[in-house]
């Protein structure tokens, strides 16, 4: 045997630390599957924030973010999906827990502020859509509605996620299975709340300035 | 009703693109009619369309890239002809219209469906069987992934029948690919059959990570994975970080065609550099998860029939992740001329050099893995051995591009484009037919001729060199790439040559098509009876050819490197254990279905068929929800079942 | 494929990312705690960009800071991110994913921005970022 056989030899048993254990649990796979969708998604995003900082200043003469933005508005959206990535988390633990009607309140509490927030977007959009400052106005105001737009449809699918989640705990209760998918939902529902701290940061506290 | 359908979309009055479309849909019609008259539907259901096992959709992947390499090369010798004839006066038979389709569609299908299916295809055969275990992490999505990837193929194929495709060159830069200069469907086919097939592409490459990371055979640490399965982890890591930032960038162009947005047209404040610098973002990371998987076959190939084990296991998994890092930051050397300045330049200059290194090292340990060992010269070695000769010409060719005032006199000339053939060719198509030759006894149970398979690499060999090097000639005599017509009558002897070996080529393809045919026809004198033809080293020979669908019956203990050659040294390969109950997942409709819709959501998009994209959208949406309602998924064979079958095989 | 695992006792297995195996009510406090300092830090956020309490050059990176503050704390307090061995594959990944998001948000605005380096410098007022 060489050196390098001889520093490579681990016994099985011992092999763990580096990764010698064999394959791992389902809820192991499914989640770190999902974890890196979600980091890949993120990349997605990166793209976007690129873009937007790219164009931010090209507003064609039309109107820039400190004309468009209102603040308070952005902070009560803020606060609607903290609170609502607070109450999935606790949802989460309900779940977990085998307690399925504090994961029915938990998760209508997400839903509801979950919807909040995309009710303030939407009237948000529409409002500057009326004002004649939509996605087709100026290259900034594309790569805001793009990628403000784009985090709204991550938050919507989220939340018909969570009616069909609700729906199969409802139905087949909260077996291994579904809870391996109400895992990934979780990690999808705090990934668009950091998702949005960026778009708070970088679109709306430092665009309003 | 049809949106911008109508019978206008079809090329009557057009010979030649009417006759290629009547040659591909006679094709195809036969093709299924003679499946419809001998009755195989059940069969191709049942075993292959809604199969979720990583060797059957492996296969099919490669059968789609092998298919659209056909596709792809007829692109490519119709482009050569007319180059060779249309010099001085004379006027060719392509008009630029269709000459800037077919440079546009050759470039996109080699890019995404040849290369990409290629390497995605021996991955999802080769890794599962290498790590030791059953199948990859989410068999119904790795399904759904080579169905999408389908999907985008069959969209680019329809717009050679119906409509017309993008004129813009494989890399779609605006504002040419805006609606103002192409107002035409060609654009929308290239966007939505890319970000479709991109899609699938995605989830490959998580499914292909997890896999990786996560599912191994017991005692398989990382550093006792082959090297194959380490250059695969870092493709798909690529992939998992550089297709989003295409599919963002895509999506963006899409918004400004579709919804009338500024993100890259000439008024309005949008910036056309940004969508090169991020296709290229992209673009750079692409080439080395085409490349880095070819390696890995390099590596096994060379390893095994130099009857050694690969020289310098450590300083190669260290190169991979180097290049799997580096890829990420030398994107600008494909626009040194956009117009930064010389930090920038010189910065990006300096990165694409020093990425040449890892390579390097790959090299050096390839030839001592050769060096010394009892080299049997089968036509994968060949096919090894043409790429390290080829591709280190290649790779010089591109350091020496990656100095930005050399790339100002080079950029966009032939010289780039026989740069990035010698090292696609050479590195990639070179890679995939080594595998192809290597582990097709595996796949099928018997092997592929060995005379054709070494008379088809000479014919690509020399055929490559007399196609390639006149362009390196040419692209420093100043001339550019995509010339439909060459004003300069000096230049045709070298654009004959070129075209010979376009031929030669050709006839390479020929020698492959023959020694599939013979093969296939004469298999019953060369059937892989004991599952290691080539005396391997790494697990996937430990099983039969082709192996059971559970692959092991019995998941191996790994106790070192080339864990099949140490379980051959000590004796171990051949003991009978003791057979336990194995979970299989069920086969699922699910990814042709989705391909489906894919391919309807894709068709009525670009045709602007408003209805039939929300039917396709419902679809889809359906078939996730049904989908993800799903359980028992997974169906078990009773130990006495596997008992049963392994000793079937060994009698 | 996953094979059932009857050495599970020899196998730690590696964390997945969101489920943190603890006790109930140290779990409870772990969200809370995170709801805390996340709002502590919105907050912060929003003070620093609309008054002058930090000095005004430093505004952007006192925002980005707050930001990755906050990010980190959704990471380790939600999405239960640590540093035990058992956590390396979702913490390299995290690695992997935020250096690629560095590179093409830094590399995209520091090309862009340079493009104009060779430019003539502007002799009237027509704008040139529209």
């Amino acid at each position: 045997m060489s050196l390098a056989q001889v520093a490579d030899y681990v016994p099985t048993e011992l092999a763990v630390g580096r990764g010698g254990g064999g394959p791992a649990p389902t809820r192991i796979v499914v989640a770190y599957g999902f974890w890196i969708f979600l980091l890949s998604d993120i990349i997605m995003f990166s793209g976007m924030f690129a873009a937007y900082a790219v164009l931010s200043g090209n507003t064609a003469g039309g109107p820039s973010g400190r004309e468009l933005f209102d603040l308070r508005n952005v902070f009560i959206e803020t606060a609607c999906l903290l609170f609502s990535s607070y109450t999935c988390g606790l949802g989460a633990l309900s779940a977990e827990r085998q307690r399925p009607d504090s994961f029915y309140l938990f998760a209508a509490l997400t839903f509801v502020l979950g919807g909040a927030f995309l009710g303030i977007e939407i009237s948000e959009f529409a409002g500057m859509v009326g004002r004649g400052a939509g996605p087709s106005r100026s290259a900034f105001l594309s790569a805001f509605f793009t990628l403000v737009g784009t985090h709204g449809a991550h938050v919507t699918t989220g939340l018909l996620w969570l009616a069909y989640m609700v729906a199969q705990v409802l139905v087949k209760g909260l077996r291994p299975h579904v809870l391996r998918r109400l895992l990934c939902f979780s990690l999808f529902w705090h990934a668009l709340d950091i998702v949005w701290i960026g778009v708070m940061t970088l679109v709306y506290l430092m665009g309003a300035r | 009703m049809l949106g911008k359908l109508s019978w206008a979309a079809i090329p009557f009055n057009e010979p030649l693109p009417l006759l290629s479309a009547a040659v591909v849909g006679i094709v195809a019609l036969a093709v299924l009619a003679i499946i419809t008259k001998k009755g195989w539907w059940p069969y191709l259901w049942n075993e292959w369309l809604t199969s979720v096992d990583h060797k059957r959709i492996g296969v099919m992947y490669f059968l789609l890239g092998l298919v659209m390499l056909l596709r792809g090369f007829s692109d490519a010798i119709m482009m050569r002809s007319q180059q060779a004839v249309a010099v001085g006066d004379a006027q060719g038979y392509l008009p630029p219209d269709h000459y800037n389709q077919i440079f546009s569609a050759h470039g996109t299908i080699m890019i995404f469906f040849v290369a990409m299916p290629f390497v995605v295809g021996l991955m999802n055969f080769v890794v599962p069987l290498q790590l030791g275990v059953r199948d990859v992490a989410f068999p119904v999505l790795n399904s759904v992934s080579f169905w999408l990837t389908a999907s985008g193929a069959l969209l680019i194929n329809a717009s050679l029948v119906i409509g017309n495709f993008a004129r813009t060159g494989w890399m779609g830069y605006p504002p040419l690919s805006e609606l103002g200069f192409s107002p035409d469907v060609g654009v929308d086919y290239y966007l939505w059959s890319l970000q479709i097939s991109g899609v699938g592409t995605l989830l490959a490459g998580i499914n292909m990570v997890t896999t990786i990371l996560k599912l191994r055979a017991p005692g398989m640490t990382y550093f006792r994975m082959p090297v194959f399965c380490w250059t695969a982890l870092a493709a798909n890591m690529l992939i998992i970080s550089a297709f989003p930032v295409l599919t963002a960038t895509f999506a963006m162009l899409l918004l400004d065609r579709y919804l009338g947005m500024h993100f890259f047209t000439n008024e309005a404040g949008g910036n056309q550099m940004m969508y090169v610098n991020l296709f290229w973002a992209w673009g750079h990371p692409e080439v080395y998860i085409l490349i880095l998987p070819a390696f890995g076959v390099f590596s096994e190939v060379i390893a095994t029939f130099s009857g050694k084990a690969l020289f310098g296991y450590r300083s190669m998994v260290l190169a991979t992740l180097a290049i799997c890092v580096l890829s990420f930051m030398v994107w600008l050397h494909h626009f040194f001329t956009m117009g930064a300045g010389a930090n920038v330049n010189a910065f990006f200059g300096i990165m694409s050099m020093i990425i040449a290194v890892p390579t390097g090292v790959k090299v050096f340990n390839w030839l001592f893995t050769l060096f010394h060992g009892s080299v049997r010269f089968t036509a994968s070695v060949l096919w090894s051995i043409g790429f390290i000769v080829t591709f280190v010409i290649g790779g010089m060719t591109g350091v020496l591009l990656a100095i930005p005032p050399v790339d100002f006199v080079l950029h966009n000339s032939a010289f780039l484009v026989a740069h990035f053939h010698n090292v696609i060719i050479g590195g990639v198509v070179f890679g995939a037919m080594a595998g192809y030759n290597y582990w097709f006894p595996k796949a099928f149970g018997f092997t592929l001729d060995e005379r054709l398979g070494k008379a088809s690499f000479w014919c690509w060999l020399i055929g490559f060199y007399l196609a390639f090097t006149p362009l390196y000639v040419l692209g420093l005599m100043g001339m550019t790439r995509r010339l439909q017509h060459i004003s300069d009558t000096s230049w045709q002897p070298l654009l004959l040559v070129a075209e010979l070996g376009a031929v030669v080529i050709m006839l390479g393809i020929l020698f492959q098509i023959a020694q599939l045919y013979v093969s296939i026809r004469t298999r019953d004198s060369r059937r892989d009876l004991t599952g290691d033809p080539w005396n391997g080293r790494t697990l996937e020979w430990a099983t039969t050819s082709p192996p059971p669908a559970y692959n092991f019956a019995v998941m191996p203990e790994v106790e070192a490197i080339d864990a099949f050659w140490e379980m051959k040294r000590t004796g171990t390969a051949g003991i009978p254990p003791t057979y336990e109950a194995i979970e299989m997942p069920r086969n699922s409709p699910t990814g042709f279905v989705t391909a489906f819709f894919a391919v309807m959501i894709g068709f009525a998009l670009i045709w602007q068929i408003w209805w039939m994209a929300e039917v396709g959208v419902l679809g889809a949406a359906v078939t996730a929800l049904v989908f993800g309602w799903s359980e028992n998924r997974e169906f078990e064979i009773p130990a006495d079942e596997v008992a049963r079958r392994e000793r079937a095989q060994l009698a | 494929m996953h094979g059932h695992d009857p050495l599970h006792l020899l196998h730690a297995h590696d964390r997945n990312p969101g489920v943190r195996h603890a006790e109930p009510l140290a779990d409870f406090w772990t969200y809370t705690a995170g709801l805390g300092f996340a709002i502590a830090l919105t907050i912060a956020s929003f003070v620093v960009s609309q008054t002058n309490l930090l000095w005004p050059p430093g505004i952007p990176v006192g925002l980005l800071v707050l930001a990755i503050a906050q990010m980190g704390v959704h990471l380790v307090f939600f999405l239960h991110m640590g540093t035990g061995p058992d956590n390396t594959n979702n913490v390299l990944a995290l690695a992997f994913g935020v250096l690629i998001v560095f590179l093409v948000i830094t590399g995209s605005c520091w090309i862009i921005a340079n493009l104009s380096a060779n430019m003539m410098p502007e002799m009237h007022p027509m704008p040139m970022q529209r």
